[in-house]
């Protein structure tokens, strides 16, 4: 059921440290062989250091616990798709970097699915700062409950 | 660092540099799994699936997306993304074969910094798109 008073809540910051052989790891799981996140010594001459892969910051599922997310168990996880994904960003962000995350509830709302049945979107923003008390980035995910299982 | 991106140079319309995907395989969804942290079951767990009446598993729409932001920086190098977004449409299966693409449709200036925007792409082996997209990258 839809919620509107959801809209703006948060949940606990959390903090990520940004870690090679995370990078590393991510790089070569998404077949992207650039030599900046393989060789710190040619990182540091061409980005200042080793940057993250543009999508990296999908690696905070590891660092945000239950707390650090916003209210979502009105959500049938079984019904749910990742719809949309959106990053933004305004600084560097590189290897040795703590940033400290908070989600937010940015939207919720409904439409009519193609098939028949209501169709649920959620859009969570989380706003991410350094350890310099910079704002780096912002990512924004929108979820859809659909009106039947995923994947038929 | 500067962009590897010249903003005098590149015009609207123009591709931005492909990246294919060949073979997409279970090891892929695995490794991204295990990268990401994103555990969902339906990715890697074939025994789940097809209780859910699902044929296979498939790809994570952020493995897909990841392999198209090769794309931007492949353009105007790593560090330059000022913004990346995806709309996820169609399942990618094991077997597929995928091109990441997009095309420039902007540039502007904002905040002192030069930008190229342009939206981006994945299709599979049959022309359909998979994940649809908008970029904007910081160019020189």
């Amino acid at each position: 059921m839809m919620d509107k008073s959801i809209v703006g809540k948060t949940g606990k910051p959390f903090s990520m440290p940004i870690e090679w052989g995370k990078v590393r790891e991510f790089a070569r799981a998404v077949r992207d062989p650039n030599p900046v996140y393989f060789d710190p010594e040619l990182a540091k001459k061409e980005c200042g250091g080793v940057p993250i892969p543009v999508t990296f910051l999908q690696t905070s599922a590891f660092w945000q616990t239950a707390e650090s997310m916003p209210p979502l168990d009105m959500f049938d996880m079984r019904r749910i798709l990742h719809g949309e994904q959106e990053f933004e960003f305004f600084k560097p962000i590189l290897v040795g970097d703590t940033l400290t995350g908070v989600a937010r509830v940015a939207d919720i709302y409904e439409k009519e699915g193609g098939r028949g049945g209501k169709m649920t979107f959620l859009a969570v923003e989380t706003t991410y700062t350094n350890q310099r008390n910079e704002k780096v980035a912002r990512a924004r995910f929108v979820l859809v409950e659909t009106g039947q299982a995923v994947g038929g | 660092m500067a962009s590897k991106l010249k903003f005098d140079t590149v015009k609207v319309g123009d591709p931005i540099p492909t990246v294919k995907i060949d073979n997409v395989a279970r090891p892929d969804f695995v490794r991204y799994a295990g990268a990401s942290g994103d555990f969902v079951p339906l990715h890697y767990d074939q025994t789940f699936v097809e209780a859910a009446g699902i044929p296979t598993v498939f790809a994570q729409g952020m493995w897909t997306a990841g392999c198209l932001s090769r794309c931007l920086t492949d353009f105007a190098g790593a560090g330059q993304v000022r913004h990346f977004k995806v709309r996820f449409a169609r399942q990618v299966w094991p077997g597929d074969t995928l091109t990441c693409r997009g095309t420039v449709t902007a540039k502007n200036e904002a905040n002192g910094e030069k930008l190229v925007e342009g939206e981006l792409e994945v299709v599979n082996q049959k022309g359909e798109a998979t994940v649809k997209g908008a970029f904007r990258v910081a160019a020189a």
